[in-house]
């Protein structure tokens, strides 16, 4: 679905990816884990476009979108939810949604409907401001804004930053519900045990290369994982 | 002492007519600066060149006087965009010094380019309205109808800001622009739109302004620091507090003016902005 090959990108004379290659297919859930600084974030800000690729080519199913301004990446399937979650903390939880809608206004009600149901809690608080929910909602919030577009690929960046050990538990049960539910998934995460319990296959970014991949048991298992990551 | 009273609350009336009036002046920069973070220093020569639309449609090509406004709103709208489009637009990330500079540039420009045009002459529509006559108090009917007509628009503004895509798109823009891409919204899009908006409630206050005052190209800097005050006051780019302020300082320009000589209800208000801004000077309602 999605390819990502030899790409290179930063932000001014600053480079932070050289030549990342990765592939996501239909229907898997792939992981990008590494230290802090390797490059994740900017990875994923690449590919949505917000940043420009100074080398290499991304394409999401066949179409090369090198060229696409940001704001059209979203009508190709691909959501993205930001690092930090960025909701916009004085609108409400629906106007939030209504963003997450904004290219596909037609299905706003349908979809409205779908992530009500996958989030109960959000329609409890519909009405109130994003900034006053907890770190654990305004998660929920910032996953059902990408999912309100109606995108094949999620790109989720770091969905456990910032947020308590108990509420990080419950993020990793609802990243493991939206695979099930069907989405393709590319997820940038430091908590690497987890993650890796949640996703089929993923990469290892340092210092803005690839280091290895694989199935997601067999990098556990790895030594090399187990020793920097996983503390063993 | 009951004749005293009376004209006391005619004073009162006219500065919650007056206040309508400067909300909905205010609320147009208020918008601009809120969402662009740009403060258009040219403001009330937007509104000077709407004046004049209204003025030269009417009295010669001989519009009627509703169309003639429907126009005007329609230039100052039109020219709100093109400020941003081909103004604004290239120093958005410039620091802002450079940006007032280029919109304070704007506004002798819009100045000179009036006065080429019409002259220096002061014009006016020649509509005449009976005052309307309340018990013993007499209030103007075009300050009334100024005054219905900016409500009308900051409530019309309220709705296209709360029930609108592009409304909410605008208020989302304001608190964070980076992400909008990741919401398929195109930023200078809303820019624009919000620019057009804001040029549109211009467009609306010179209608307004039309019927009460003599139009001259210098008419801006009568009204213009008033109004950029107000939102000052208020607090920059916060258009609640923005209406707060129009009717405070109308207050003190109206019944000030009414203890004293006219003039001094100016120095009065301007005397009390002044005190706000070593009280907070982040405005009334201004956030930090």
């Amino acid at each position: 679905m999605l390819a990502v090959s030899n790409l290179s990108a930063g932000y001014g004379s600053f480079q932070a990816l050289f030549g990342v290659s990765l592939e996501v297919r239909a229907g898997e859930a792939v992981a990008v884990i590494g230290p802090n600084g390797a490059g994740k974030t900017t990875l994923l800000r690449a590919i949505s476009k917000l940043i420009d690729a100074s080398g290499g080519e991304i394409t999401m199913e066949g179409t090369r979108l090198n060229e696409l301004p940001a704001h059209e990446v979203i009508g190709r399937g691909i959501a993205h939810v930001p690092e930090n979650r960025r909701l916009f903390s004085r609108l409400t939880v629906e106007e939030n949604l209504r963003m997450g809608a904004f290219s596909s206004r037609k299905k706003f009600v349908e979809r409205l409907r779908f992530v009500y149901g996958l989030f109960p809690r959000l329609e409890e608080r519909r009405d109130q401001l994003a900034g006053t929910l907890s770190g654990g909602e305004q998660q929920m919030c910032a996953i059902a804004r990408a999912l309100m577009s109606g995108p094949k690929l999620l790109l989720l960046d770091e969905p456990s930053a910032g947020l308590a050990p108990v509420v990080v538990q419950s993020i990793f049960a609802l990243v493991k519900r939206i695979c099930a539910e069907g989405y393709t998934v590319l997820i940038v995460e430091q908590s690497v045990q987890q993650v890796l319990k949640v996703v089929d296959r993923a990469y290892l970014l340092e210092t803005g290369r690839i280091r290895s991949s694989g199935a997601a048991a067999a990098l556990a298992a790895s030594g090399e994982i187990q020793r920097s990551y996983l503390g063993l | 002492m009951e004749i005293f009273d009376i004209f006391l609350l005619e004073a009162v009336v006219n500065g919650i007519l007056l206040g309508g009036l400067l909300a909905l002046l205010s609320l147009g920069l208020n918008l601009i600066f809120g969402v662009i973070d740009v403060v258009w220093i040219c403001y009330a020569e937007l509104i000077m060149i709407g004046m004049y639309a209204v003025f030269v449609l009417h009295t010669q090509y001989g519009w009627p006087l509703l169309p003639a406004m429907a126009a005007g709103v329609g230039v100052v709208a039109a020219l709100g965009a093109a400020l941003h489009q081909f103004v604004i637009r290239p120093v958005l990330t410039a620091e802002p010094i450079n940006q007032l500079l280029v919109t304070g540039g704007m506004l002798f420009l819009l100045q000179a380019a009036a006065t080429l045009a019409f002259g220096i002459d002061f014009r006016n529509l020649g509509v005449r309205m009976t005052p309307i006559v309340v018990g013993e108090m007499s209030i103007s009917a075009p300050r009334v109808i100024a005054f219905a007509a900016a409500l009308a628009g900051v409530a019309a503004t309220w709705l296209l800001l709360t029930r609108t895509y592009v409304g909410i798109a605008i208020r989302a823009i304001s608190q964070d622009r980076a992400i909008m891409p990741l919401m398929g919204v195109n930023p200078n899009r809303v820019f624009v739109v919000t620019s057009a908006l804001g040029g549109a409630l211009a467009g609306l206050g010179a209608c307004l302004l039309v019927l009460q005052y003599d139009i001259h190209p210098a008419i801006g800097l009568t009204f213009g620091p008033i109004v950029f005050l107000i939102c000052v006051l208020g607090g920059l780019g916060n258009m609640l507090g923005g209406l707060v302020a129009s009717f405070i300082f109308a207050q003190f320009i109206s019944v000030g003016g009414f203890f004293l000589h006219i003039e001094w209800g100016y120095v009065i208000a301007f005397a009390f902005f002044i005190a706000v801004m070593f009280w907070r000077p982040q405005g009334i309602l201004g956030a930090k």
